[in-house]
């Protein structure tokens, strides 16, 4: 039934695609009237973009079963963004491939990443450690290749780790704590208890805490660290256990309005919502959650994408998802802007002042030029709902309010020249 | 062909001249999963029903007896008495139906199905479809010129109108525009299609014969960011002289002169203004306010909003019966 239904659309697409060739002429005149022999050529044949997308997976375990990423977490996204693109594409005699390599964390990311270069591959979408990421972006800048960074939050790529032909379009880590700072203090919870793991992403979102709190008059009223001690994550007996643990390692904390948790490995995190000592929220990597998606997310024209998502995979979309799909929207988006395939063309219209995307937040996103961060609102969610999505009302900024969010360009200390 | 619109333009111009007559105001809202109607006298609510799932497009047939219902989250548009309010039939639409156009003779329906990247045609008078005619990804904006033949689309993530012909059912042309096109609006002389783009923030006017971008019109509004200002429905006058552009989240309608395409004027309206309508008499404009739960009513010589009336909750789509 599903191959079926799918053969006909593809079909239909391919009479459409000979249809059309001719009416093409009308936008390329259009927009484009000095590259004629561009637009003839595309007449003619096909063009082809070679997507790469490099990623590692392997199966964590998770405090509650329900958080463990599943196998197609980011490769999801791309595939319904390729099929996006290529429909596009059928109307402008582009087609868009995706090459994708997954390896185990810790794998050799060079031989990878050099062979889809040598293959032709110009653009790279990636999903790797903070670390892999710049060594495939310095691979990428040998061949004039550019890389998507969609996996890796770390802000140190934004700013001394930065690369001119590495793009963002993951937020970073300090984009959603400013999110979830902006709505923290919209709501009047000025005194944050900062509970953080031991492991150094944790200590990263912690320090990305700390700096949203110093940048939006919060204070941190006190700091503890929770201890990894190995041991299962789930046990026969466990809930009752963590039901007196958790209350009892909270107890001692001073006033406060909110618990902010800092735990990206998922060691205490999700045990501290319904087990504080006093009733207070908790927000952070637990509780209330800021990312770059929701699989509940249906403003803003996000019904559709979910829908889509959902047919296409058998799945809700997830944040890392919405970062690959972007990343691949935006070189389809910009293929199609400059009606042509040519990645000279193509960079310098995704680097150019007019290059914008949608990608169903409500506004468009467009890419910072100090360190080529996308600009994009945080959702705040909790395990069903989005609650709110920030830049909160209010907080103003003299380019744009999303510049609210992450290091500013006076702050950066990205620099492209070396 | 050529004689519809001339003929259509004279009927409007004697309706106009008639001194009292009653027409009824259709607003469908979203999240109340009513339809709320309003008379032509006073502006005022006079009745509400319920019509299904997350009713957005409405579009009343140019006799004026039924009134076609997108209930989104249906998955089918529905048909009601405009008369009675009762439920006629259900047509079959396809998967998640958002905005819809009636041809101009009454014997058509074309709907975009989100979903599916399709446009649907369904013929009015069985009932049944005729066509599914694939288009660019998020199918949305439904246009048709006054002489029925010519159907435009627009694709919300490809950003293209897609011409497409009624006899051959097949797309003649694709036209690259702005980010998010949302609404396709023919001119009633047929010569111009104006297409909004919500989050490319512009409306491109395209020849309709050669199918080139002949202007594109931006919107810059003192004290609101460019990234509020989000164009969605657009009207043209019966006379072709003005055109009105709701800039949702911006919360203004846009006066434009549509000869020079120059902005005249931003009207204040409610909040979130998604789309808009005229009256038969072409006097008033309406328009959907999806936040502040209203419609705003703008007296179109002076350029004007007169009154806004509560409506239920979320209105997103407006219709009027011709008389």
């Amino acid at each position: 039934m599903l191959v079926l239904k799918s053969a006909g659309r593809a079909l239909g697409m391919l009479a459409f695609g000979l249809a059309l060739s001719t009416s093409l002429q009308a936008p390329a005149s259009a927009q484009q009237s000095t590259d004629t022999a561009a637009a003839t050529s595309q007449e003619s044949q096909v063009q082809t973009v070679k997507i790469g997308f490099l990623r590692t997976y392997e199966r964590t375990l998770a405090l509650s079963v329900l958080d463990i990423p599943p196998e197609d977490i980011g490769l999801a996204g791309a595939n319904v963004a390729i099929n996006d693109n290529n429909t596009t594409g059928s109307f402008m005699g582009q087609k868009f491939t995706l090459d994708t390599v997954t390896l185990a964390p810790g794998d050799d990311v060079e031989a990878p990443a050099r062979k889809m270069l040598a293959d032709g591959v110009h653009y790279i979408v990636t999903d790797l450690s903070p670390e892999d990421t710049v060594v495939v972006a310095d691979l990428a800048d040998a061949e004039g290749a550019l890389v998507f960074n969609a996996g890796a939050t770390d802000d140190r790529l934004r700013n001394d780790d930065c690369r001119a032909n590495m793009l963002h379009t993951a937020p970073s880590r300090a984009m959603l704590t400013d999110g979830l700072a902006q709505y923290l203090m919209w709501k009047q919870w000025r005194e944050w208890a900062l509970i953080a793991g031991q492991h150094e992403d944790d200590q990263l979102f912690a320090e990305a805490l700390k700096r949203s709190a110093k940048k939006f008059g919060a204070q941190i009223v006190a700091e503890k660290t929770f201890e990894d001690r190995g041991g299962a994550r789930a046990t026969d007996s466990g809930q009752a256990l963590v039901q007196r643990q958790i209350p009892v390692f909270l107890q001692d904390l001073p006033e406060h309005d909110v618990v902010v948790v800092a735990d990206e490995n998922e060691v205490f995190g999700t045990y501290v919502p319904w087990r504080t000592w006093v009733p207070r929220p908790v927000a952070g990597t637990a509780g209330l959650v800021p990312g770059s998606w929701h699989p509940a997310s249906e403003q803003w024209g996000g019904a559709q994408i979910q829908n889509r998502f959902e047919d296409a995979s058998g799945r809700r979309m997830e944040s890392k998802d919405m970062q690959v799909w972007t990343a691949i929207r935006v070189i389809g988006e910009a293929a199609s802007r400059t009606q042509s395939t040519d990645p000279e063309q193509i960079d310098a219209f995704i680097k150019g002042e007019d290059f914008a995307v949608a990608a169903f937040k409500g506004q468009r996103l467009t890419f910072r030029d100090w360190n080529w961060q996308l600009r994009q609102p945080v959702l705040l969610g909790t395990e069903n709902s989005v609650v709110t999505a920030s830049p909160q009302e209010g907080f103003l900024h003299q380019v744009s309010e999303l510049d609210t969010l992450g290091y500013d360009r006076p702050e950066s200390t990205c620099s492209f020249e070396e | 062909m050529r004689r519809l619109p001339t003929l259509a333009l004279a009927t409007m111009l004697a309706m106009g001249t008639s001194p009292a007559f009653a027409y009824k105001i259709f607003v469908s809202n979203e999240k109340g999963n009513d339809i709320t109607v309003l008379d032509s006298e006073n502006f005022e609510v006079v009745d509400t029903f319920d019509v299904g799932q997350r009713p957005r497009g409405i579009a009343v047939s140019p006799d004026g007896e039924s009134l076609y219902v997108c209930t989104s989250d249906d998955d089918i548009i529905k048909e009601f008495s405009t008369d009675t309010y009762e439920f006629i039939r259900t047509l079959p639409s396809g998967p998640d139906p958002e905005l819809l156009v009636v041809a101009p003779n009454g014997d058509r329906l074309y709907a975009a199905n989100e979903d599916d990247n399709l446009v649907t045609v369904i013929d009015l008078e069985t009932g049944g479809r005729l066509a599914e005619i694939p288009v660019g990804v998020e199918p949305e904006g439904m246009g048709i010129s006054p002489d029925g033949q010519m159907i435009v689309n627009t694709s919300e993530t490809t950003n293209m109108a897609h011409f497409i012909d009624r006899d051959s059912q097949q797309i003649v042309a694709n036209v690259l525009v702005d980010s998010r096109p949302r609404f396709a609006q023919y001119k009633k002389d047929g010569t111009e299609v104006w297409v909004s783009a919500e989050i490319g923030g512009t409306v491109s006017v395209i020849n309709a014969e050669t199918k080139e971008i002949k202007q594109k019109i931006t919107f810059e509004i003192p004290g609101i960011r460019s990234e509020a200002i989000q164009p969605v429905g657009v009207r043209i006058t019966q006379d072709d002289s003005k055109a009105y552009v709701a800039l949702g989240p911006a919360n203004r309608v846009a006066v434009i002169d549509a000869n020079t395409y120059e902005v005249l004027d931003y009207l204040l309206v409610g909040q979130r203004v998604w789309q808009l309508a005229f009256s038969p008499d072409g006097e008033y404009l309406f328009t959907t306010n999806g936040i502040s739960n209203d419609i705003s009513i703008v007296d179109v010589s002076e350029d004007e909003v007169i009154k806004s009336v509560q409506v239920g909750q979320q209105p997103w789509g407006v219709a009027v019966t011709p008389e």
